[in-house]
């Protein structure tokens, strides 16, 4: 009856099976989200990310705009192609949303994290914590006579790298602010 | 007269004026009273009391389906705004412009727990398009008027504003929408104009096209269905639509096809699996279309006009996606295609209709009203025999089994004739939105197509029906059974009929009268056409029971799970190994 070719039984995916899994992988993107700073504005975005079974890997956010009331949101996700899409389109469908960036995507970007580390040890222990944020450029920020806080500055895998470092000299605390990118300048950026 | 010193109680009536509001569906409660006293002192906007909220949002649902306008809903904090709940999420999934207020404990005692407060906004934030709670009256009339604004543009739906018992006392200044600032929510209508033309030379060159139209082109308003009219016309194309777009082309229409999907009609799902051109007009590929994605309509070119971006490719990936209204783009496409010659392929058209007239041939629909019992098909049908020509006719339903056999024997001929919850499927749904309906249109004709357990989750608007005497009529097939249920069990569960049947039913015509309203009652084919035309004659409220077949499934049928050449069609129904393990899983 039908002119066309047509598979049958050939898959038993479910109909909420949207996405094949055999051809897509999974990738990591960077948004930056531009929302006004209103009450409920960052529950609406974690909601929708909770809601639709979205990953958020890290999340940062804070008033980037005082008399604009703008904040801006960082949000590393991991998905695949068409999740990252529909991530993209339902965060732009929330009403206080006015810019969404994928900055994977959009050309170069750069990424930093801040992190800091509460070392406890004496020591050879000790010296070696110093010796190797000496070598991460990281900054002393309060020390004991058993401890050192170091702040550390860089892409999440340069501070993963010296939590592992630090955990066997002793890490005791850590505390890391997620991740904060933008765009790489372009010959037209202008000043806002 | 628009920068005005008032109360934020005041406020509230004012900006419902301005925007265009004549009636409010609500109910009183210690956090709204100021609002209440307002709506007492003034004769403008008409209130309507239900007898429970989730009522009065969808009677705020009908007023807004059938007429375009947004829908408004007033109620009290804590339980006024919780029991709102349902209808904001259905009004959600099935894109429908409501505004809802509600009242909240003053400010100051909001976070501790005080007396009937809820976090509203919090609740409610998953469920509306967008929602506010407003903390001081300077920013109320502004906050309603925006709220208006993002109930109707884009994609529409619900949002709702929670107004604090303090912000309702105090002064504020009064903004009228004219001197609101505007907000930066503006989505855009204009299709792009190179994925038009695109469509556009796709049309001319197609072999086997569909136009697979739903809820967006009601959406969109009447000038869509116009256009929708002009471009199937012209093309000779056939349309089919989803349960949410009925009536935007007329079943009278030529070209039609009739529904399509889980219950739809044979030639519309064999014309989407075959087609080589989809074109998909303001639908979302609900998994009541699709079916077994993989095998969702495999040979096409797949086209999708959508306000909505996140609708775009997030079911089924399409080739040509144009984001916009449905009347701007069809009316660019109309213009491109048009100034491109207007060509199609016609000998191939041809042999496509040949095609679908063949399936049409097995007509699908077909039963047989035999024996005393009276079928629930043959019931619709004549209810439709016999309203087909009231000049002003809506229809509502529940949800179940009776919703799908309406939706296949009753035919629409304009958009905004028929209101059915189709997204969340809400049981109760069909009764408070008829009273909506009537609302809206005091002299139209307003029939709900109801089934008896459906009816009974919101018959308390029964008060409401004979309160304000709205002539609503409620055509129950009462099959003693949780019918769509039951189907599923039989299909599915080999026929082990858990908890699928209402018990302990009232007598339905005592019920009505106890209201002062009307009963009849009927069991017998022979009286059904009779008791139907008492229904209509009368001149108020009535409850008609029609006592119909227990047993019967609703066919045709795609199995969960299943592509759409696997539909079980009445005739040869073998149920009992229609849904598979892989299906099972599904709704
Ligand atoms: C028991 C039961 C059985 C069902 N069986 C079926 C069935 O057999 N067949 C069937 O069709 N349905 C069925 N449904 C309904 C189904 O669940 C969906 O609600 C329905 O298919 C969705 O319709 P739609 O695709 O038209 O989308 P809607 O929910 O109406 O969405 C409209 C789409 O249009 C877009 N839009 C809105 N406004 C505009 C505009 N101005 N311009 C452009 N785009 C716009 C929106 O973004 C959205 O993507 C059933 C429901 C129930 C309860
Ligand atoms: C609020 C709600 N609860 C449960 C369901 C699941 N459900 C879908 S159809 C149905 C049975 C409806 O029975 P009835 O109203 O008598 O209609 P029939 O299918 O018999 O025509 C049920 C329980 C639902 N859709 N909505």
């Amino acid at each position: 009856m039908s002119p066309l070719k047509i598979k049958r039984g050939s898959s038993s995916h479910s109909a909420y099976d949207l996405r094949d899994y055999h051809e897509q992988t999974i990738e990591r993107h960077t948004l930056a989200v531009v929302v006004d700073n209103e009450a409920g504005v960052l529950a609406r975005v974690i909601g929708l990310f909770s809601g639709r079974g979205y990953n958020i890997e890290s999340l940062t956010v804070a008033e980037i705009d005082h008399t604009g009331h703008r904040s801006r949101i960082t949000v590393v996700t991991t998905g695949t192609p068409s999740v990252i899409e529909q991530i993209k389109a339902q965060l732009g469908r929330i009403v206080p949303v006015h810019e969404v960036h994928d900055l994977t995507v959009e050309g170069p970007s750069v990424e930093r994290e801040l992190a800091l580390f509460k070392v406890t040890g004496k020591g050879d222990a000790r010296v070696e914590a110093l010796r190797l944020a000496d070598i991460f450029r990281a900054n002393v920020v309060d020390s004991t006579l058993e401890s050192f806080v170091f702040e550390v500055t860089g892409t999440s895998e340069k501070i993963d790298a010296f939590a592992e470092l630090m955990r066997p000299l002793g890490l005791s605390e850590l505390a890391r602010t997620g991740v904060a990118a933008l765009a790489r300048s372009k010959a037209d950026d202008k000043p806002s | 007269m628009s920068e005005e010193q008032m109360t934020g109680a005041k406020m509230v009536v004012e900006a419902l004026r301005d925007q265009g509001v004549d009636v409010v569906f609500g109910y009183p409660g210690g956090a709204v009273l100021p609002i209440y006293d307002e709506i007492f002192q003034q004769n403008r906007i008409r209130h309507i009391l239900v007898r429970h909220e989730q009522g009065a949002v969808h009677a705020a649902e009908g007023y807004a389906r059938s007429t375009g306008k947004p829908g408004v809903v007033l109620v009290t904090s804590g339980p006024g705004a919780t029991n709102a709940v349902t209808g904001l999420t259905d009004a959600l999934m099935d894109s429908i412009p409501i505004v809802v207020l509600t009242g909240q404990v003053p400010t100051f005692m909001i976070g501790t727990d005080g007396f009937q407060e809820a976090d509203t906004v919090g609740i409610t934030r998953p469920c509306t398009k967008h929602n506010w709670l407003v903390r001081e009256t300077d920013v109320l009339a502004g906050t309603i008027h925006e709220a208006f604004h993002v109930a109707t543009h884009g994609r529409p739906g619900p949002v709702l504003v929670d107004i604090p018992k303090d912000v309702q006392f105090a002064n504020g200044t009064y903004v009228g929408p004219k001197d609101v600032k505007t907000t930066h929510y503006t989505p855009k209508v204009k299709g792009d104009i190179e994925l038009v033309t695109a469509l556009a030379e796709a049309m001319e060159t197609a072999k086997r096209p569909v136009f697979y139209t739903g809820g967006g082109v009601i959406n969109s308003g009447n000038k869509a269905s116009a256009l929708l009219r002009q471009l199937v016309d012209m093309t000779g194309f056939p349309i089919t639509s989803t349960l949410m777009g009925l009536g935007a082309y007329p079943s009278n229409g030529k070209n039609w096809l009739g529904m399509l999907g889980m219950h739809g009609l044979y030639e519309a799902n064999l014309a989407m699996h075959d087609c080589d051109l989809m074109i998909n007009v303001g639908a979302r590929f609900d998994d009541r279309i699709t079916g077994r994605i993989q095998d969702f309509s495999p040979g096409s070119v797949k086209a999708h006009i959508d306000i909505d971006p996140s609708s775009i490719n997030k079911v089924i990936h399409v080739e040509l996606p144009i984001i916009g209204d449905v009347a701007h783009v069809l009316e660019d496409l109309l213009k491109v295609w048009k100034t491109r010659g207007a060509k199609t392929d016609g000998a191939a058209l041809k042999a496509w209709w040949n095609q679908i007239e063949d399936w049409r041939s097995v007509d699908c629909l077909k039963f047989k009203q035999i024996g005393k019992t009276i079928k629930p098909q043959h019931a619709i049908a004549r209810l439709e025999a016999l309203t087909r020509d009231h000049p002003d006719r809506y229809i509502c339903t529940e949800v179940g089994q009776h919703q799908m056999w309406a939706a296949q024997y009753m035919h629409f001929n304009d958009p905004n004739r028929w209101m059915t919850s189709g997204g969340l499927g809400t049981m109760g749904y069909g009764f408070p939105a008829s009273i909506g309906v009537q609302m809206a249109h005091p002299d139209a004709l307003v029939i709900n197509v109801a089934g008896e357990a459906s009816w009974l989750m919101n018959m308390q608007e029964m008060g409401t029906a004979a309160q304000y005497r709205l002539p609503v009529k409620q055509f129950i097939l009462n099959n003693e059974r949780l019918g769509m249920v039951r189907q599923w069990q039989e299909l599915l569960h080999g026929e082990r009929y858990s908890h699928s049947w209402s018990e302990a039913l009232p007598d339905f015509v005592k019920l009505a009268e106890a209201f002062g309203a009307k009963g009849i009652y009927c069991d017998n084919p022979d009286d059904l056409d009779e008791a139907i035309k008492e229904m209509l004659a009368y001149d108020g409220p009535v409850i008609m029971d029609c006592l119909v077949e227990k047993h019967e499934n609703c066919f045709p049928m795609i199995p969960s799970g299943e592509p759409h050449n696997k539909m079980i069609l009445g005739e040869n129904a073998d149920t009992q190994s229609a849904i598979k393990e892989g299906g099972a899983v599904l709704v």
